[in-house]
């Protein structure tokens, strides 16, 4: 027989830690139906063979069974409509007056419930006394002390509530309400639910005593019934003067003092405790800021700049590139040979002469190429040169042209430069491996292709992000699970709460700068899913890592290289963020009642390695999972649009395709007009776009310096600015695909940015022509109505705020 | 009506009743500030909100304007 048991408790009681404890490795993550909550369920350890299975479900951390919040109805509909076997209920003993306040809840369900109080460790520590069995007899069921961290009653703890689940026994909630209360209460269960299960009837009684509207949507009554037990409703309000939903809770935590006294004798009141001591200077009004700053200061440089962009660099140069040299054996000899090697052939005085020369005729990329010199950089070099040589050697009729000067071979590469591969211990990478394997066994060029390019090339895409997740989700989880995460949303609420975003936003923004995947995916730490699609929606406005080279293509080919063309990248991601924050707002999917931020503060304390190292894991592995799929699927799909397609009228495959042939330069040719408007309506521009989605650095592959030449500069950023903001890349839309857990809110999402930087491309190029003389009064009809619609929407009054006050005054 | 809004930093009060409506107050009551009930109010958030306040023992935090439902004596 399959015995289904639901794991419930409030948030911080240590219920990861008791879920993991319970289930060892058996479990599966995912997310409860079309909504953002994440669901996870495990087979317990030892009963995970076939004719006594286990099933342990987790539901999300509650405080209550309230209507309110999406944790709290999907437990309450898990709880009624799946009916488990048994309930866990899981109390933090630390903190036991407002724990009890779920369990007399859950005993209300006639589900047979066991409770498990966590941290008993800490609560004798304390020199704390708690007296299990009267708290057993006052509740009606079984208490067990446990320490989830110390395993600690763990064993005890299932043995018993698979007796629990196996006996079936219905259980009865011993607490009683207010004599009114219970009155109108039996009348209920009278009028309206005298043929429902007898052991549901107590719980559907209070909530509509409470008049839940779930629930009395969920029973189907008609209006007659509804204003018959309205009555009884009414005049036990007007006997305890409050309205039933605050008397139920009152009398509930009444109750609860009432039972506390007895069972629990506290030793040291009034004393500092540790959190009480760390709060002093953590949340302390004038520090608080500078050691967020310093937090997440580590947090970016760590994720994102050094250890992230190293593992990075690995994953795309190393294991989905040329190869890498293991444990860094043999690199700082290569790097020797590679310096040598320059400075004899590459760094020589004439090739610096003609740089400087070619630099000051302001000649694009010289610049660069110059400074690569001067820090004798073969690497930087041989980049930069790959990048900007044609331009130098066909500007004024080769003037400045280097290429005599450097020993090329055949091919344009550095004849007789030293090969990493055969310095130290060279590890080839997956490409290399998977090229030599596929010619060895004469494999048709398009397969050849498909597989490298198309499949391989794909799944680098969605791993080559995965090991910066891994060094982020480290930092994330152990943020969330030592109490600083909340902190975080304490001190930044003020801010954010205006752009319709959560204190928590700022991660996901801070580490999209760095990259978008990793950034959509630390919107997990949010617990309001309406502050949390907005995350999702605006995090990769934010200019990614990505979207540097763009930048820095249009600022060199375009602006000279101008010093304000990055920042105000940058200023136009921040700004994008707050637009659309206070627009979104107000939309209809956005509208309604504003979330309570009603937060509690948890204790600080150190998580285990272990659970921060499965939390790690467990997202990771659900995006390359759930976002993987996509990834792959797009990456061959544009793979297959860049090498079919049609030359001299006949349909063919080739690897080195003219993109103007291929079928995405013909699906391109078909969309550039949709381009005009914003100034950049040709066809490269059109294919770059498109190559974006790919990835964002793409957008310069396609784009050479050279194809500038004509293109304004109000063009050239508005080109920018559409690149900057619209559609992410495929990786990050998986991203968004996995965190949204539904296609219609991954659609809006992805729609609305598209939308949107077209928007902010138009009224650029329009609104910027009319202003330097070049006026088209259509397109700037266009920009100015859109602007004044943008406007319109930013002081639009916020309905749902002003009901707010009403409310909070009335 | 003096609302712990209007209540200083240090200070304990007692509730006197919760006014408003709907998921904003159901969540309060929740969270232990019910009728009665002692809350001491602990610190301001940097930026002068949220408040963070002790009640039944553990450590919360609310906005200021949702502050303003909550009566006390």
């Amino acid at each position: 027989m399959s015995i289904k048991i639901a794991l419930a408790g409030n948030p911080n009681s240590g219920k990861t830690t008791l879920f993991n404890a319970l289930t060892g490795s058996n479990q599966f993550v995912g997310n409860w139906p079309g909504v953002t909550v994440e669901k996870k369920e495990g087979k317990i350890k030892g009963h995970s063979s076939r004719d006594d299975e286990v099933v342990l479900v987790d539901l999300p951390g509650i405080y209550s069974l309230s209507p309110y919040t999406l944790e709290e109805v999907v437990s309450r509909n898990f709880l009624l409509d799946e009916k488990p076997n048994a309930i866990i209920n899981i109390i933090d003993g630390s903190n036991l007056e407002r724990n009890l306040y779920l369990t007399t809840q859950l005993v209300e369900l006639g589900i047979p419930v066991i409770a498990a109080v966590n941290m008993m460790d800490i609560v004798r520590k304390n020199g704390d006394k708690l007296d299990t069995q009267k708290l057993s007899k006052e509740l009606g069921c079984e208490v067990i002390e446990i320490s989830a961290l110390k395993g600690e009653g763990i064993n005890d703890l299932i043995e018993r509530a698979i007796g629990v689940a196996k006996s079936g026994k219905r259980m009865v909630a011993q607490h009683s309400f207010d004599g009114s209360v219970e009155h109108a209460l039996a009348h209920i269960e009278e009028a309206v639910l005298h043929d429902m299960p007898e052991n549901e009837q107590r719980f559907l009684a209070i909530k509509l005593f409470e008049r839940d509207e779930k629930v009395i949507e969920r029973l189907n009554l008609d209006s007659k019934i509804i204003s018959h037990i309205e009555t009884d409703i009414k005049s036990c309000e007007d006997e305890l003067d409050d309205d039933s939903e605050s008397i139920i809770t009152s009398e509930r935590y009444t109750y609860i003092a009432s039972i506390i006294g007895s069972c629990y004798t506290k030793r040291n009141r009034g004393k500092l405790t540790v959190t009480d001591k760390i709060d002093k200077i953590v949340t302390n009004r004038w520090l608080a800021l500078p050691i967020f700053a310093i937090v997440m200061i580590i947090v970016y440089y760590v994720s994102v700049t050094t250890v992230g962009t190293w593992a990075t660099d690995w994953a795309n140069d190393g294991l989905f590139g040329e190869g890498w040299h293991l444990f860094g054996i043999g690199s700082s000899e290569y790097d020797d040979a590679a310096s040598e090697y320059a400075e004899n052939k590459i760094f020589l005085p004439e090739i610096k002469k003609a740089l400087e020369d070619a630099n000051k005729a302001g000649i694009t990329g010289a610049d660069e190429l110059l400074t690569t010199v001067k820090e004798k950089d073969f690497g930087a070099f041989e980049e930069a040169y790959g990048s900007y040589g044609e331009e130098l050697a066909v500007k004024e009729n080769g003037k400045y042209d280097i290429a005599p000067m450097l020993p090329l071979d055949e091919d344009g590469g550095f004849a007789d430069a030293p090969d990493p591969s055969e310095y130290g211990v060279w590890v080839p990478g997956i490409p290399v491996l998977a090229e030599k394997g596929l010619t060895a066994i004469n494999c048709a060029d398009w397969l050849q292709g498909l597989i490298l390019d198309g499949i391989v090339g794909g799944v680098g895409a969605v791993l080559g992000f995965v090991p910066q997740m891994l060094v982020l989700f480290i930092f994330l989880a152990f943020l969330e699970s030592c109490g600083y995460m909340a902190r975080i949303a304490f001190i930044m609420d003020r801010i954010f709460r205006k752009f319709g975003l959560s204190g928590k936003s700022f991660i996901p923004m801070l580490i999209g700068s760095g990259c978008g995947v990793p950034g959509i995916m630390a919107s997990r730490t949010i617990e309001n899913e309406r502050d949390r699609r907005m995350t999702i929606m605006t995090t990769t406005f934010i200019p990614c890592g990505a979207k540097l080279p763009i930048i820095a293509l249009i600022s060199a080919a375009l602006f000279n290289g101008t010093w304000w063309v990055a920042p105000s990248a940058y200023f136009l991601g921040i700004a994008a963020i707050i637009i659309s924050g206070i627009i979104l707002k107000k939309t209809k999917m956005f509208a309604g009642d504003p979330a309570p931020f009603v937060m509690e503060l948890p204790a600080y304390h150190l998580p285990t390695i272990g659970n921060i190292l499965r939390s790690m894991w467990e997202r990771a592995s659900s995006f390359i999972k759930k976002a993987g799929t996509i990834i792959l699927l797009s990456s061959i799909v544009i793979w297959a649009g860049s090498c079919f397609g049609i030359v001299d009228g006949i349909f063919t495959f080739s690897s080195d395709m003219e993109i103007e042939d291929s079928i995405l330069g013909i699906v391109g040719n078909a969309i550039c007009w949709i381009f005009t408007p914003l100034g950049f309506g040709n066809i490269k521009a059109a294919i770059a776009t498109i190559m974006g989605l790919v990835a964002k650095e793409e957008v310069v592959g396609v784009f050479g310096v050279l194809d500038f030449e004509g293109m304004t500069r109000l063009a050239g950023y508005a080109f920018l600015a559409f690149n900057l903001l619209c559609a992410p890349c495929f990786a990050a839309i998986g991203a968004i695909r996995r965190e949204m857990n539904s296609p219609k809110w991954t659609a809006f999402a992805i729609a609305y940015q598209c939308v949107f930087a077209y928007a902010v491309s138009l009224m650029i190029y329009q609104i910027g022509n009319a202003l330097t003389g070049s006026l088209n009064i259509i397109g700037l009809i266009a920009a100015i109505l859109v602007a004044a619609f943008m406007l319109y929407m930013l002081v639009k009054p916020c309905k749902s705020a002003d009901k707010l006050k009403i409310k909070a005054k009335a | 009506m003096q609302t712990l809004k209007d209540a200083g930093i240090g200070q304990t009060v007692k509730v006197k009743r919760l006014h408003g409506e709907g998921a904003v107050k159901r969540r309060i009551m929740d969270m232990g500030i019910t009728k009665g009930v002692e809350v001491h109010i602990r610190k301001v958030a940097p930026l002068g909100d949220p408040i963070e306040v002790t009640v039944r023992g553990y450590e919360l935090s609310l906005r200021k304007a949702d502050s303003e439902m909550i009566e006390i004596e």
